[in-house]
């Protein structure tokens, strides 16, 4: 429940119906709708996941004779299709992994630099006003206006040769692509990153900031002893909205590291293509994968899902 | 010089360890010579160089690698570009965009990124205002309905792909045998054109309703509790309540979501891709997003995915460049 003033057990609400005007029952009634569209909305919201749920457990004969939302029965239960699907997704959840975290942790460091420098600074608003909008216009712009650039600029920079001492320890060449993921993933995640913390730190306490800059200290000394020390909560929020957006971007782990075959495919990368032929498609294969696939991201949702709704909605 | 005078007082003596930025400010204080750093920031803004340290290096990423690569890409599509070695850009015409007009397939796209966009965009506000409001009336578990509702966005589109792709299966799927068991006949959600991107627009609303129900439930909680007090002094109702006093005080929890959902509409390739698994998406759902990967990965017509691209950033700017402007009358910018 909300600590919210309106929250009174409902029948004497200033939001509710004129409690004063029906009868209980009347109220009661009310409420009951209320309640049943939510459950309403709420089996809607999840019917895709229960039925993905249980379909994952059953043998392909258990697919196709029972109801997609019914649980397998004793005979049509197996394991084998989340057992095929973590072979085939494992070394992605470790490739995501290569470059999700230090993309996430890398990104949130330079947006909050790049905030605090927007916040500190109170230089002439005609000209801050067109920095601070070309990072605002950068959260919304579509990948695919960068792609083809972004290929060729990747093609262009000698990676595959500077990192070759990393093929010497034996690591695969394939693994350019995780680091041109870090280094895109970072660029495209600085704007979004850099508006989270500009609204953090804009409502920051002044006073303490002003009294640390009469008393002599520097705009690096001010960062790192007063803002960074503050800074906690929005960069959980930061850290866990970047995380789950590159943990679960496709395009550009489609266009950098290109095959599903290759080692240093993400995870995403695979299940895109994981139980789809033209022979057919294996749906409970497709299902045991997804949820493989989204585990990361829902164990950090339902862990923190309060610093996500609050990343989200601003 | 002299003019640096009036400077220092800003910033210049309170930063003993600010090295060459105190040294050059005091400089120009003295008046012994041209100063830059004190120029810059008499020209920008009192610590304009000195704050440049966190903001620029920052900024400059985003510049090369966002604004720079929009550049690149727009020069690009004046080119014939078709993936091999560099482009010759000595050579440069508008034909790839002259070619886009006469693709039917172009222009199909581009349709259905419209109806995509405007369908989507709307029947999601519309749920979450709906669900924001529901969540709003002081009910019991508010923390359970919401978390449910939200948990669909924490999810990747290649994730709700698989669920959906399940869903509307024509033989065994969710959706059709609810539908035959009522006595209606089975619908091919995915595979007939004329419905596919309807399809396509619910799945994506499944997904984003939460959003739009945060977004919207951050606003109702901002508007103060007498504004429902003096409606209700009035006498009324809870309908006209909401249609008259509470809802045309959204305005700004309307256009932030729309905004977002709108890019999140355009990113739908990750959704498309992953529904079939590849890049062509089922017949009549193609959009400017999808048709722009395949040019350039599977047909290696780069310049014209370039042109596709740049056709996508100025319908994305004809919607953010009055968020900005909406934006900066706040104040916000």
């Amino acid at each position: 429940m909300s600590d919210n003033a309106r929250t009174d057990g409902g029948t004497a609400s200033t939001k509710g119906p004129d409690a004063s005007a029906g009868a209980l029952s009347e109220v009661d009634r009310y409420r009951a709708l209320l309640y049943l569209g939510l459950l309403g909305v709420l089996t809607f919201f999840l019917i895709p996941i229960e039925s993905g749920l249980v379909t994952s457990f059953k043998t392909s004969g258990g697919v196709s004779g029972s109801l997609p939302f019914a649980p397998p029965t004793a005979s049509t239960f197996t394991l084998e299709k989340w057992r095929t699907a973590f072979d085939a997704l494992g070394r992605g959840l470790i490739n995501s992994a290569l470059y999700a975290i230090p993309a996430t942790i890398i990104s949130a460091l330079l947006g909050s630099f790049a905030a605090y420098g927007l916040t500190q600074s109170d230089w002439k608003p005609r000209y801050k006003a067109p920095v601070l909008a070309l990072f605002v216009a950068g959260i919304f712009i579509p990948y695919q206006a960068v792609l083809v650039p972004l290929s060729q600029f990747w093609s262009m920079v000698p990676l595959q040769e500077s990192l070759g001492f990393l093929w010497a320890l034996g690591i695969n060449s394939d693994y350019v692509g995780i680091v041109e993921l870090i280094v895109t993933h970072v660029a495209y995640g600085l704007p979004i990153c850099t508006v989270l913390f500009r609204s953090y730190y804009k409502n920051m306490n002044e006073e303490m900031i002003e009294a640390a800059r009469l008393d002599g200290a520097s705009i690096r000394r001010i960062y790192r002893r007063i803002v960074l020390p503050l800074s906690g909560p929005m960069f959980a929020v930061v850290l866990i909205y970047q995380f789950t957006q590159i943990w679960n971007d496709l395009l550009f782990t489609l266009v950098l590291v290109q095959t599903e075959s290759s080692a240093a495919a993400p995870i995403v990368l695979i299940l895109a293509g994981l139980g789809t032929s033209l022979e057919g498609q294996d749906f409970a294969l497709r299902m045991a994968g997804a949820f493989i696939a989204a585990l990361p991201t829902l164990a950090v949702y339902i862990a923190f899902g309060e610093e996500f709704a609050e990343g989200v909605a601003t | 010089m002299t003019r640096n005078t009036d400077n220092g007082d800003d910033s210049g003596d309170a930063v003993p360890d600010g090295g060459v930025t105190d040294d050059s400010v005091a400089r120009g204080r003295e008046g012994s010579g041209f100063s830059p750093v004190a120029a810059l920031n008499e020209r920008f803004g009192s610590d304009f160089v000195e704050s440049s340290q966190f903001w620029l290096p920052p900024f400059l990423l985003v510049a090369l690698f966002v604004y720079g690569a929009i550049i690149w890409n727009l020069l690009i599509s004046l080119t014939d570009f078709r993936g091999f070695g560099t482009p010759n850009y000595s050579d440069l015409d508008f034909e790839m965009y002259t070619k886009a007009l006469a693709d039917s397939g172009f222009v199909d796209a581009a349709i259905n990124t419209f109806i995509l966009l405007l369908g989507f965009t709307l029947v999601t506000l519309a749920l979450g205002l709906g669900l924001a409001i529901l969540i709003d009336r002081n009910i019991r578990f508010e923390n359970t309905f919401r978390t449910i509702y939200l948990l669909p966005m924490s999810l990747s589109f290649v994730v709700t792909a698989q669920f959906w792709a399940w869903m509307f299966n024509f033989n065994n799927g969710v959706i059709n045998i609810v539908i035959t068991s009522l006595g209606f006949g089975r619908v091919a959600w995915i595979g007939n054109p004329q419905i596919v991107l309807w399809a396509v627009m619910f799945a994506l609303m499944w997904q984003f309703a939460g959003y739009a129900m945060v977004v919207f439930l951050a606003g109702l909680r901002a508007i103060p509790d007498e504004h429902y007090e003096a409606a209700k002094v009035d006498g009324a109702s809870t309908v006209k309540m909401y249609w008259r006093v509470i809802i045309p005080q959204l305005k700004g929890s309307t256009i932030s979501a729309s905004v977002v959902l709108m890019v999140f509409a355009l990113k739908a390739f990750d959704f498309l891709y992953s529904l079939v698994g590849g890049y062509r998406p089922p017949n009549g759902a193609d959009i400017l997003a999808t048709k722009m990967v395949r040019e350039a990965y599977a047909n290696l017509n780069w310049a014209y995915a370039s042109a596709i691209a740049i056709t996508l950033f100025v319908m994305t700017l004809g919607i953010v460049g009055p968020y900005l402007y909406y934006q900066y009358n706040r104040g916000n910018l």
